[in-house]
């Protein structure tokens, strides 16, 4: 590992161009791949805030049955929002952001390929957020149809009606063009010798998620565009009068929505494929099984999408193909699950933060994909349908997975981005007092959505009144627990346990990436010259 | 730093930045014009020219810095692949309203003319609100939506049209192939031919709008064969608009001297977003105009 240089040796002019610029503008058109992944990592932290507070509202109104804290339309843009800003604002950025910080790292590579685009991207997340937030202030309020948008639904939201439409398009184009930026990097720039099959799986992952992005975020915004026009300009795309249909906008949308759910859970993966040989001490059990798992999820994620409408009224044949195809998910998902468990397996394990957290994920998002295989057989879902055993089943799926992952991945590299050392103890504090209260939160759920209790409701019969409560409390307690995370991260920049970090910061990590050969933290411009030796440890 | 051994960093710009600013003042003014406030076209307005000054800047400096020689093999490699996955982008959007003509056709339109045991879920719609209504393609829906319209023929301009694209996409390689073997003139002339074939399918189209709207009652609201047909040609046309400024583009670079046979990728985008809008057409004039 020898060979990984840190000292910048540009021979000409060009030097004083690239270092960081001075004050505020550092930030804004920086072209810098990691100062760019700290703004994603930051807005991303931000937002998650914005929608949990959100959620928060939603928890409080539903603690008790009856209307105590807001107006039902307002609860239903509560909903609505609290979606929007997860998805778009919190946990896709977030992975965009580590993407950033790690792909070059991991590569070796100095930067991401395109470094103008790369500022773009970020800007125009910014842009379309402050677009779809504005609509909050707006006559008629947010939109309130649920984050699906579903005509005709959807047709009666106010003022902000072209407000978050066009909020889409911006999230669309700032994540073609970070997916563009992704893939040109990994199969552009990386380092002679890291062949696609010794690549990092967080880089695999990323790359097969960045072709799922550039496939759907277009239809996405081809499905909106058709309801701006139904809206305003007198189509008839969802209109049965005029010979369209609503249900073609489910089917639009939903065969973007399916891949998007596996745009944050497929990086998750990653993440986790990382940590848990490191703590370990093992190799990743079945490599390239787990790159071909991740490329069959994502196959599979674009024949799927009618099971999300079921019960919407489909010929039988459809609802018994999308059942079976529907099915087949859990067969790679499982090889996944086996593998984490598998390289654990006689592992000489440590537990710090990052793999205390990956854990969790490995146990609580089985229960999710568990649900999710439940209600792929098309009969019972006629009973889960729109209640809160689907709202338990994908919070499971993005709380304790994705979001575990996301806390798991900050505890994992802010020593190598920062060169300090975390608190450890207040770490598993917040590991454990997430990983109780995620449960006590979302648990109940799923007996209420067996129960009957349906979704995006801001009153509910009394009978369900008990585990609403809990769900609350659990709520609660899950919420102020994330501010010990902004604590730590805030702590940890400025200089956190005071130790110094090495530059593999965690026991033999050097095996297994070659970030971690890099200096704590590293220097601006990654590899300034192509590294020459590359880890071999993934091979086998 | 433009060896092909060191790796190249462009410069820090604030194009992109300015570039996204104005765009979001453009979509922000047209969400105002949509909901009828005053201050929207304005505001659209503004940010609209804000964001083209700032593309162009940006652009200027990108094509200042390839000549420059800034830009080594493998930054060319980043930028196509950036080109072609973003033209796979644009594909993916094509095929949502391709994907929307083709559900209607064969799918909720027989439904909404179908009654009886075997027919599919929309047989209650039917049924219950429409029974009289007969499947047929085109149709304005059950409810006549739009009113009485004619629909509109594969041949007379839109066969020309075709003519006329697939004859620019000649024109196109002609000069690529004038290009490689460093015969400026006819790098110029297949340019120039390109451009004025491009617009001059956009001038046929805007005849055929009129048509439609004057003489045959097609409009885009008439029901959902005048949204398919208005939503897919429309967007095609919008993408000849561009891709013929972009040509245009390339050619006004070509005049200046830029481009040599191994360093000319502003060439070769413009010419496979081009080969792009052609095969969209075909698309278009099969499944649209002719079937």
């Amino acid at each position: 590992m020898s060979a990984v240089v840190a000292e910048h040796d540009h021979h000409d002019h060009e030097h004083e161009h690239h270092g960081p610029e001075k004050g505020i503008l550092r930030w804004i058109i920086t072209t810098n791949h990691k100062d760019i992944g700290t703004l994603y990592l930051l807005f991303a932290l931000v937002m998650f805030f914005v929608g949990g507070t959100m959620a928060l509202v939603i928890r409080a109104e539903l603690f008790e049955p009856g209307l105590q804290f807001v107006d039902p339309n307002f609860f239903n843009s509560m909903t609505t929002m609290h979606a929007l800003v997860m998805v778009f604002g919190a946990v896709m950025p977030a992975f965009v952001g580590l993407a950033n910080w790690q792909i070059p790292m991991m590569i070796g590579a100095p930067d991401m390929a395109l470094p103008r685009m790369n500022n773009m991207s970020f800007w125009m997340l910014v842009a379309g957020v402050l677009l779809i937030a504005s609509t909050l202030f707006m006559e008629g309020g947010a939109p309130a149809a649920g984050w699906t948008f579903y005509p005709p639904l959807v047709m009666q939201t106010g003022k902000a009606f072209p407000f978050a439409i066009f909020a889409v398009h911006l999230l669309g184009v700032s994540s073609i063009m970070g997916a563009i930026n992704i893939i040109a990097t990994i199969f552009n720039m990386r380092a002679p010798g890291m062949t696609l099959m010794k690549m990092p799986l967080f880089v695999w992952t990323w790359l097969i998620t960045a072709f799922l992005l550039i496939a759907i975020m277009p239809v996405f915004a081809g499905a909106v565009t058709m309801l701006l026009t139904d809206r305003f300009f007198n189509t008839s795309f969802f209109n049965a009068a005029g010979g369209g249909d609503p249900v073609l906008y489910q089917h639009i949308f939903w065969f973007f929505g399916h891949p998007e759910v596996y745009v944050m859970i497929l990086p998750t993966f990653g993440v986790a494929s990382t940590i848990i040989p490191v703590f370990a001490r093992k190799p990743l059990f079945g490599y390239s099984s787990m790159v071909y798992a991740t490329a069959a999820i994502a196959f599979l994620s674009f024949i799927v999408w009618a099971h999300h409408m079921y019960s919407v009224g489909l010929p039988i044949a459809g609802e018994l193909y999308f059942m079976y195809a529907t099915m087949l998910i859990a067969i790679p998902t499982g090889v996944k699950v086996f593998n984490w468990t598998a390289t654990m397996w006689k592992g000489s394990m440590t537990f710090e933060t990052p793999m205390l957290f990956s854990i969790a994920f490995v146990v609580l998002f089985t229960m999710g994909g568990f649900t999710g295989l439940m209600m792929s057989v098309a009969p019972v879902d006629f009973q889960y349908h729109d209640t809160y055993f689907i709202v338990a089943h994908f919070h499971y799926t993005l709380v304790p997975a994705s979001i575990f992952i996301l806390m798991a991945a900050g505890y994992f590299w802010l020593p190598k981005w920062t060169g300090h050392m975390y608190n450890e103890r207040i770490g598993k504090l917040h590991f454990w007092l997430s990983v109780v209260s995620v449960n006590i939160l979302f648990f109940p759920q799923h007996f209420l959505g067996l129960a009957g209790m349906p979704r995006r409701i801001p009153d509910y019969a009394v009978q369900f009144a008990d585990w609403n409560m809990v769900s609350s409390i659990g709520a609660f307690m899950y919420g102020f627990s994330q501010l010990l995370f902004v604590y730590i991260v805030i702590d940890t920049i400025k200089g956190g346990t005071g130790e110094k970090v090495t530059d593999e910061v965690w026991e033999d990590a050097s095996k297994h990436g070659l970030e971690w050969t890099l200096p704590s933290p590293p220097p601006y411009h990654t590899f300034t010259t192509p590294p020459e030796i590359i880890p071999t440890e993934h091979v086998g | 730093m433009s060896t092909n051994t060191a790796y190249y960093i462009p410069h820090k710009a604030v194009w992109p930045v300015l570039a996204t600013a104005g765009l979001m003042l453009t979509l922000a003014g047209f969400a105002n014009y949509l909901n009828g406030s005053s201050i929207g076209p304005g505001m659209m307005a503004t940010g609209f020219v804000v964001f083209i000054a700032m593309l162009g800047a940006w652009f200027a400096l990108q094509a200042s810095e390839s000549e420059a020689g800034m830009y080594n093999h493998s930054v060319g490699i980043s930028y196509r692949m950036g080109m072609m996955w973003f033209i796979f982008s644009e594909v993916m959007f094509f095929a949502v309203f391709f994907g929307a003509l083709w559900y209607t056709r064969n799918i909720s339109v027989p439904w909404l003319g179908e009654s009886g045991f075997l027919s599919g879920p929309g047989r209650s719609t039917h049924d219950v609100l429409w029974p009289a209504y007969q499947a047929v393609w085109p149709t304005n829906g059950p409810a006549n939506v739009g009113g009485h319209f004619e629909p509109m023929g594969a041949f007379g301009l839109p066969f020309l049209n075709t003519l006329l694209l697939l004859s620019s996409g000649v024109t196109c390689t002609w000069a690529h192939h004038g290009l490689l073997a460093k015969k400026r003139d006819q790098l110029m002339k297949g340019l120039l031919a390109t451009v004025a074939l491009g617009f001059l399918f956009v001038a046929c189209q805007a005849i055929e709008y009129h048509e439609a709207y004057t003489e045959m009652g097609l409009t885009l609201g008439s029901g959902v064969y005048g949204s398919t047909f208005f939503m897919l040609t429309g967007f095609h046309g919008l993408h000849v608009c561009i891709g013929a400024i972009i040509l245009s583009v390339v050619l006004f670079r070509s005049w200046r001297g830029h481009f040599t046979p191994e360093n000319h990728f502003a060439f070769e985008a413009a010419a496979w977003y081009w080969h792009f809008v052609d095969v969209v057409w075909l698309g278009l004039f099969i499944f649209v105009y002719l079937l």
